[in-house]
């Protein structure tokens, strides 16, 4: 160890070797069988349980229970998959403390949700171990359709299109398959390669080619496309990021958030990976959070949050701020930067307090300023490269048109979840697959 | 998946899951909301003789059993058999079976021990095109007291009578519905078969009080202050079904006559284990009390991913586990297991010690440090530690092999011997 927490500026080999391992294993280890057991029998097999209704991919969580109570976790895997062709990663991301577990009658009874999460992985890593890929395609119906963005809704797309007998050619513009679950979420939440690991387990459906390193726009038109395949699904994420506007943005050790996570998400050696010692993270949603919290599991000394407004306001969720503050982040509302200090390379950034005025937020005269040598971004993506003559609505593709299709986060309508990414890729396959049995 | 199809007596269903003749069976909207969750088939709901209705009670009619959590383990009833009127059940069925023709629908019956009775319900129920009936010889509340269900169940000549009349008026295939509220099974299920049964099932409720009311002093289900006997239901009565099935399945006057086994089906597991004890099929009432139809998911899941992974059909299932129910007479005493504690996963609670020191055989030894093993030389393999250990797996029972000796009697283990050669045995025959 050359550096320390105490190290000035941005530096690697803040901690001793061995706790980058134990900084980034697993945030949550998985269920033993016993424990899947135990918590698979509180489930009440609910009539219309509210918890399907709350999943945006609609998986029947009752009956996935049961038969994990019973003993049968690869039928619960079945049942999961037949929704959520990517429920293992799903399992580790979603945020199930507003979705499932919150609708839980138990956590309205007694504040405990069934795990749901926890056992979901249980079923699918069970079942991923085995070797179970329980989906057969139908017979070829030689019809090509082309997947733009491997992420999660594209690949959800890609595996239905594939099972109902279609040859599906998917474009990355990455060097690797999974989008955001490869490059976008934190590291502990899906330890052991799992991203790569789920996609090379999805394409064993069959009848996928996977394309790396093309870009929509840069080496490949939606007009090729549309030309040479016979519908096309377009699910590029949103790859623009928010500017502060703020002076200083421009200063060395001022970066995306997004693009500090993707790093160290492809780092080989993350003791190798530089931090600040005074870190800010600006923003409050899960990215902002992943970043706060794995700057200090890299040995940061000082990491705060700041949200320009209230924490109700906050689109992390209260489990995923509560994880931040376990870590030793702190987090800082109703302020927003002014501007970033420094001469060169940030020094600090200076905030003023912030009210919610009839017209919109108010700065207040009242400023303070936080060290800071380096700054993470983290006040939202937006739609950027999408192909000319599409309907934009609200930043965002606004839906079907011809023989295009469209999901995830790219698309309008649904919040920008890996798991509603999965919901509208699987059924804008089924829409497309409608249409080519038509056609 | 694992085809789960089935033909019970010539009556055939996609898959071994009926609903029992109970409350879940009365109408068509259940029934037909049966099916749509996909249950295979169905025994309607019990009809009696022409006349007026049938009255119920108009409190609570059911008891239950409970674990610490609510887990339903044990059910009574005292509802009778249908209140609707006979005519409007017939309707429903014959509608019902023209709707769902893959699907087996079953017509329970009760009248009284009457010749007249059963020829003329047999006779109005031949139009409904369902593909059996059953005989309720088992409940054991309420209609027995009128001479009818476990009334009949528990006189194997009236069993052989009636049957004999309802194979005599009908072409229909016939079940009787056994009561477990006997000695023995197997009188009543002999009968069953002389009679000219096509099958068995069991077991109908257990007569029960399911508890007291300490204020009221009224046994519950408790009506204005007093209860009546019910009939007991639910995985509570598993164990019970199980060895009744069996014994049907292994005598030699019953062995191969159909069995439709009932008592506590809830998961896929229940079924299968009815299964490999000699049953055709499995009929389910509490567990789709409990939580809905929607509950034969599970079970279709569960036992086509079993047979897909024992690479056997469902009718290799049948029967299966029949060979290896014996007397006790026929176990091998020369078969020697000692417990052996796994001290990676003892959790130090004591409850195996306190088992074996307290209740049996003084086997297991405990150090000032909390540390629990098992005494050979004492231990006769009783496996009350296994039972009593909350770990999964923590004690299990390792078999001494062939030629070692046992430190607690000291003999060698030799080739399987059993009772009816041993020694000690007065009626013992010696080995040839």
């Amino acid at each position: 160890m050359s550096n320390s927490p105490l190290t000035p500026g941005i530096a690697a080999s803040r901690l001793p070797a061995e706790a980058y391992a134990r900084n980034f294993s697993d945030h949550e280890p998985a269920l033993d069988r016993h424990e899947a057991r135990v918590a698979a029998d509180r489930c009440y097999f609910c009539h219309d349980a509210p918890c399907i209704t709350a999943c945006p991919t609609s998986i029947d969580i009752p009956l996935f229970i049961r038969q994990i109570a019973t003993g049968t976790p690869e039928a619960a895997a079945t049942t999961i998959w037949s929704q959520n062709i990517l429920g293992g990663i799903c399992a580790r991301v979603c945020p199930t403390e507003t979705l499932c577990e919150e609708a839980c009658v138990r956590e309205a009874a007694e504040g405990k949700p069934v795990e749901i999460g926890q056992l979901q992985r249980f079923a699918t890593d069970t079942a991923m171990a085995k070797g179970l890929h329980p989906f057969t395609r139908a017979a070829p119906t030689g019809k090509r359709v082309a997947v733009v963005g491997a992420g999660p809704a594209g690949l959800a797309c890609a595996h239905r299109l594939a099972l109902h007998g279609h040859e599906v050619v998917v474009f990355e513009r990455r060097a690797k398959a999974g989008g955001l679950n490869e490059y976008g979420i934190a590291s502990y939440k899906a330890t052991g390669g799992f991203a790569q690991a789920e996609v090379e387990w999805l394409l064993q459906i069959g009848g996928i080619e996977v394309r790396t390193g093309v870009e929509l726009g840069r080496d490949v038109s939606l007009e090729q496309l549309t030309a040479e395949f016979d519908a096309v699904f377009l699910g590029i994420g949103l790859t623009g990021v928010n500017a502060l506007r703020a002076v200083g943005e421009d200063l060395a050790g001022v970066r995306n958030a997004v693009d500090f996570i993707a790093e160290l998400r492809q780092a080989a050696d993350l003791s190798q990976l530089p931090v600040g010692r005074d870190v800010v993270v600006i923003g409050g949603g899960m990215t902002a959070v992943d970043a706060a919290v794995q700057s200090k599991l890299l040995g940061a000394e000082n990491v705060t949050i700041v949200y320009r407004r209230g924490q109700a306001k906050m689109s992390a969720s209260s489990h995923e701020q509560d994880h931040a503050a376990q870590a030793g982040v702190r987090i800082i509302h109703n302020a927003a930067p002014v501007r970033v200090l420094g001469d060169g390379q940030a020094e600090a950034v200076e905030f003023a307090y912030t009210s919610e005025g009839e017209t919109g937020l108010v700065l207040s005269p009242e400023t303070f300023t936080l060290k800071a040598d380096q700054v993470f971004k983290a006040i939202g993506q937006t739609l950027q490269g999408a192909p000319e003559g599409l309907a934009v609505a609200g930043g965002k593709l606004a839906g079907p048109a011809g023989k295009v299709w469209v999901g995830g986060d790219c698309a309008a309508g649904g919040e920008d979840l890996t798991v509603t990414a999965v919901a509208e890729g699987r059924d804008a396959a089924e829409a497309i697959h409608a249409a080519l049995v038509q056609g | 998946m694992a085809d789960l199809s089935s033909n019970f007596i010539g009556i055939k269903s996609p898959n071994p899951f009926w609903l029992a003749s109970a409350p879940p069976t009365d109408k068509k909207y259940n029934v037909e909301r049966a099916y749509e969750a996909g249950w295979g088939g169905v025994v309607w709901k019990t009809l009696g003789a022409e006349g007026p209705p049938i009255v119920n009670v108009n409190g609570p009619r059911y008891g239950a059993i409970w674990g610490a959590d609510r887990r339903l383990l044990g059910l009574n009833n005292i509802e009778l058999i249908t209140d609707r009127p006979l005519e409007v059940n017939l309707r429903e069925i014959k509608e019902v079976k023209r709707k769902w023709k893959d699907r087996a629908l079953i017509i329970s019956l009760m009248v009284p021990c009457e010749e007249d009775h059963w020829k003329a319900i047999l006779k109005q129920i031949e139009d409904t095109e369902a593909d059996g009936v059953e005989l309720n010889f088992g409940c054991p509340h309420g209609m027995a007291e009128r001479g009818m269900g476990s009334a009949v169940g528990q006189v194997p000549d009236y069993i052989e009578m009636v049957t004999r009349w309802v194979k005599q008026y009908s072409r229909m295939p016939c079940i009787v519905k056994l009561t477990p509220n006997v000695t023995s099974i197997l009188p009543p299920a002999m009968a069953a078969n002389r009679g000219g049964a096509d099958a068995v099932s069991l077991i109908n409720t257990i007569k029960s009080i399911t508890n007291v009311d300490l204020d009221a002093f009224s046994p519950f289900p408790m009506i204005d202050g007093k209860g009546s006997h019910g009939g007991y239901c639910g995985p509570a009565v598993k164990p019970i079904a199980l060895n009744m099935v069996a014994e049907i399945a292994r005598h030699p006057e019953t062995r191969g006559l159909p069995i439709s086994g009932i008592g506590g089906v809830t998961t896929w597991r229940d079924a299968a284990e009815f299964m490999a004890l000699g049953a055709g099929n499995v009929q389910v009432c509490t567990a789709a009390m409990t939580y809905g139809f929607k509950v034969v998911q599970e079970m279709i899941s569960g036992l086509s991913q079993y047979l897909d992974e024992k690479q056997m059909a469902l009718s290799d299932l049948v029967g299966r586990a029949v060979p290896n129910f014996v007397e006790w007479q026929h176990l091998n005493l020369n078969y020697v297991t000692k417990a052996q504690i796994d001290q990676d996963l003892c959790i130090n609670c004591g409850r195996c010690y306190a088992a074996c020191e307290d209740t049996s055989h003084q086997a297991i030894a405990m150090s000032p440090e909390r540390i629990f093993t098992v005494k050979d030389e004492e231990c006769v393999a009783c496996n009350l530690c296994i039972d009593v250990c909350p770990v999964d797996s923590c004690i299990t029972m390792r078999e001494l092999p062939k030629g070692s000796t046992d430190p607690r009697t000291g003999r060698v283990v030799g080739d399987f011997a059993d009772w009816t050669t041993h020694p000690n045995n007065p009626m013992a025959q010696a080995a040839e």
